[in-house]
C-alpha cells in the first residue's frame, strides 16, 4: 500500500473520531449540538481547555456533529485575492470534508461563498458564487451525492475578521461549509 | 414585517397670478432702467461662485419645533447650500426685519449685505386647515421679480413646501431642472459588522423623515427606484437564499419575483418600468437576465462562463450597461437591450463596476477600483472622458438625481459604518447626507409628482 499524505490525513481523522467516541461513552448525557446557522467565529482549538466545574468528565465532542465537524475537520477553506480556484491547502482540507461527509450520508450541507470587501457589492456575490461552486464541484468528485448540497453566496456581507487589513481580507476570502441536516 | 410608509400625498401648486401682476406694475414703477444681464448661478464652467442669497419666509404659525416660516427658510437654505451654486445668508445678518410679500422689498437694505437674490415669503394656515406659502423672488440689484408663486398643503408637510420652494429658486437661477423635492431608498445599517442588520429604508432627499420598510430579519441591498412610479425593487438576502422583490411604497405591497433558480440580485427597472434585469448567479456562473413585467416571461442576455451582473439601462431603454469580467478583471461593457452587440468601454487601469446610466443618458457613473482605493467617476456613454470626482478607501454604489447633476453613493472608511455622500458632476462640491446612522446603497427617486 502506498502511504499518500491523504490517506495519513484519513487515518489520523479515524483514529480521533474513535478516540472521541471512546471519550463520549463514558459521558452521561450530553445536550446534542444543534446546527448553528450563523458562522463560528474561530474554531476553538481543543475542548480540553474547559475552564469551568466537571473537572473529571472530559468534554467530548459528539461524532457526526457540526463541532466535530467544525473542530476535528475545518468547515473553511480560503481563496486567494479575486480568485476561485482551490489552493492545495483547500485541497486536503475539502478531502477530509469529503471523508466525513461520506462517513455521515445523512448530512446535508449548505456551502457559502464569501469575498473581501475590496470589491463593489454585486461583483462580490457572484464571486462568492464562484467559490461556493469550485467547493461544491470538489467535493461531488470526492464522492459527496450533488443533491445533499446546495450552494449560496454572501458576498461580502458576513466577513470573519471585521480588521480593515490584509490578514482580515484573506480570511474574508472563503467558502464555509455548514451543516444544514442530518447532523448529530 | 412590512411598515408602513410615508403615505405620498397630493400637493397643490398654483401661481400667484393675480397678485403677481399687481406686484409686476408695482416693481415696474420703481425699476431703474438699467439693461443687465439677467441674475444667474454659473452652471457648468469654471469653479462655483456661490451666488449670496438671502431667504425670508415668515409666518405666524407655529408647530411644536416653533415657528413654520423659520423652518422652511432653514430647508431652503439647507437644500440650496448644498447644491453647491447659493451661499444663503445667516438671517442674523438681515437689516431689514420686517418684509411683507405683497410689498416691494427696500432693495438698498439687501445690496448692503450683498445679497444678490432675495425670496421672502409668507406663510400661514388657510381656512381649511392647511399650510399656504406664498413667495417671491427678487433679483436684488435689477430690482426684478423673477418668481411669485405660493404653495399649500397640509401643516406637516412643511419640509415639501420648503423643498419645492427651493426647487423653483434653483430652477430659475440655475436654469437647471430642480431636484429637491425627492426622495432616497437605501439601506439603513446597524450592529457591528459581521452582523449587520440591513433595512430597506426611505427619506427625503436631505435626510429628514426617514422611516424603515423592512423589519431587520433579512437583509435588504440595492434597492432600485422605478422611474415610472412609487415602486422599488431591491435584493433580499437570506440564509439559505438571494431573491428579488418589488415594493409598492403607496399600499405597502411587497411581492417576490419569480420562482428564479440560483441566486438573484441587481435588479433594475427598464426607465418605461415595463421590465426588470437582474442577474443569477447559477452553477457558479452569473449572467444577466430580463424578464417582461407583465407577462413574466425572462430572457437570458448573457451567456459567457465570466461574471456579468450590475445591469443599467439607458433613458431610452436600447442599451444595457454591466459589469463583466471576461476580459480577466471587472469593467465596464454594454450590450443591446436584445444582449446582442456587446462591446468593452472602459479601458482604463484599474477595475470597475456598477455601471449607471445618468438620467439623460448622456453619461454614465461607475466604480472605480485602483491603487488600493475606490472611488466614483463619471464618463461618456461610449466610456469616454472618463473623470474621477471622489475617492476614499471605500465607496460605490452611485445613485443619479433626477437632474442629472449630482450622484449620490456611500462610503465606509475601515471597519466604520457607511454613510452617504453627493457630489456634483464636476466633482467640486461634496456633502454629506445629513443622516444619523449607518446607511449604504441609495437610489434617488424620480421628482416627487
Amino acid at each position: 500500500m502506498i502511504i499518500t499524505p491523504k490517506s495519513i490525513l484519513k487515518l489520523a481523522l479515524v483514529t480521533f473520531v474513535s478516540a472521541s467516541v471512546v471519550a463520549c461513552a463514558s459521558k452521561p448525557k450530553e445536550e446534542p449540538v444543534a446546527p448553528m446557522p450563523e458562522p463560528v467565529p474561530t474554531p476553538a482549538p481543543m475542548p480540553e481547555a474547559a475552564p469551568t466545574p466537571a473537572p473529571t468528565a472530559p468534554v467530548g465532542v459528539i461524532p457526526g456533529s457540526q463541532q466535530d465537524f467544525v473542530v476535528n475537520v475545518g468547515d473553511r477553506v480560503y481563496f486567494d485575492l479575486d480568485q476561485s480556484g482551490l489552493r492545495e491547502d483547500a485541497k486536503a482540507l475539502l478531502d477530509a470534508q469529503a471523508a466525513w461527509l461520506v462517513r455521515y450520508p445523512a448530512v446535508k450541507i449548505r456551502i457559502e461563498g464569501n469575498a473581501d470587501e475590496r470589491g463593489t457589492r454585486e461583483y462580490n456575490f457572484a464571486l462568492g458564487a464562484r467559490r461556493a461552486e469550485s467547493v461544491s464541484q470538489y467535493l461531488t468528485q470526492k464522492g459527496v451525492v450533488p443533491a445533499r448540497i446546495s450552494t449560496i453566496s454572501y458576498g461580502k456581507e458576513n466577513p470573519l475578521d471585521t480588521t480593515a487589513s490584509e490578514d482580515g481580507w484573506a480570511k474574508n476570502r472563503n467558502a464555509k461549509t455548514t451543516l444544514t441536516e442530518g447532523a448529530q | 414585517m412590512i411598515r408602513n410608509s410615508t403615505p405620498h400625498r397630493p400637493f397643490m401648486i398654483r401661481s400667484l397670478m393675480a397678485l403677481a401682476s399687481v406686484i409686476a406694475s408695482l416693481s415696474c414703477a420703481v425699476m431703474p432702467a438699467q439693461a443687465q444681464e439677467p441674475l444667474r448661478a454659473t452652471v457648468n464652467q469654471g469653479v462655483i461662485e456661490p451666488l449670496p442669497i438671502a431667504i425670508k419666509i415668515d409666518s405666524a404659525a407655529t408647530n411644536a419645533s416653533g415657528n413654520l416660516g423659520t423652518q422652511i427658510s432653514k430647508v431652503v437654505m439647507a437644500d440650496l447650500e448644498r447644491s453647491g451654486f447659493f451661499r444663503p445668508i445667516d438671517p442674523n445678518a438681515f437689516i431689514q426685519s420686517q418684509l411683507d410679500v405683497n410689498v416691494t422689498p427696500n432693495f438698498e437694505n439687501w445690496r448692503t449685505i450683498n445679497a444678490q437674490a432675495l425670496s421672502n415669503g409668507m406663510a400661514f394656515i388657510d381656512g381649511q386647515g392647511r399650510l399656504q406659502v406664498d413667495f417671491r423672488l427678487w433679483d436684488v440689484f435689477s430690482e426684478k421679480q423673477l418668481l411669485g408663486m405660493s404653495f399649500t398643503a397640509t401643516p406637516e408637510n412643511y419640509r415639501r413646501i420648503a423643498h419645492k420652494i427651493a426647487d423653483a429658486i434653483y430652477e430659475k437661477l440655475t436654469g437647471e431642472e430642480g431636484y429637491f423635492d425627492t426622495r432616497i431608498v437605501f439601506v439603513a445599517e446597524s450592529g457591528g459588522r459581521a452582523k449587520r442588520i440591513k433595512r430597506l429604508a426611505i427619506m427625503d432627499q436631505d435626510g429628514a423623515n426617514p422611516s424603515y420598510l423592512t423589519d431587520g430579519s433579512y437583509k435588504v441591498m440595492t434597492p432600485r427606484f422605478n422611474a415610472d412610479s412609487q415602486e422599488i425593487t431591491y435584493m433580499a438576502l437570506r440564509d439559505d437564499s438571494a431573491r428579488i422583490y418589488i415594493f409598492n411604497i403607496e399600499t405597502g405591497r411587497q411581492e417576490t419575483v419569480g420562482q428564479i433558480k440560483g441566486m438573484v440580485f441587481a435588479p433594475r427597472f427598464s426607465p418605461d418600468g415595463s421590465k426588470l434585469a437582474y442577474s443569477v448567479a447559477q452553477g457558479g456562473n452569473t449572467d444577466i437576465y430580463v424578464m417582461d413585467l407583465r407577462s413574466r416571461s425572462t430572457r437570458r442576455l448573457t451567456t459567457e462562463s465570466s461574471i456579468e451582473t450590475s445591469p443599467s439601462f439607458s433613458a431610452d431603454g436600447s442599451t444595457i450597461v454591466f459589469t463583466s469580467d471576461r476580459g480577466g478583471s471587472p469593467q465596464i461593457y454594454a450590450m443591446n437591450a436584445d444582449g446582442s452587440g456587446i462591446r468593452r468601454i472602459t479601458f482604463g487601469g484599474g477595475s470597475y463596476s456598477t455601471p449607471v446610466y445618468s438620467p439623460k443618458g448622456d453619461l454614465i457613473a461607475f466604480t472605480k477600483q485602483s491603487s488600493g482605493r475606490f472611488s466614483i467617476g463619471v464618463m461618456g456613454a461610449d466610456g469616454s472622458g472618463e473623470r474621477l470626482l471622489t475617492s476614499s478607501y471605500l465607496e460605490e454604489g452611485p445613485t443619479w438625481a433626477p437632474n442629472g447633476r449630482y450622484i449620490m453613493f456611500f462610503r465606509e472608511p475601515p471597519g466604520g459604518m457607511p454613510s452617504l455622500w453627493t457630489v456634483d458632476v464636476t466633482g467640486r462640491v461634496e456633502r454629506a447626507v445629513p443622516y444619523p446612522g449607518g446607511a449604504s446603497d441609495p437610489a434617488w427617486s424620480p421628482r416627487l409628482k
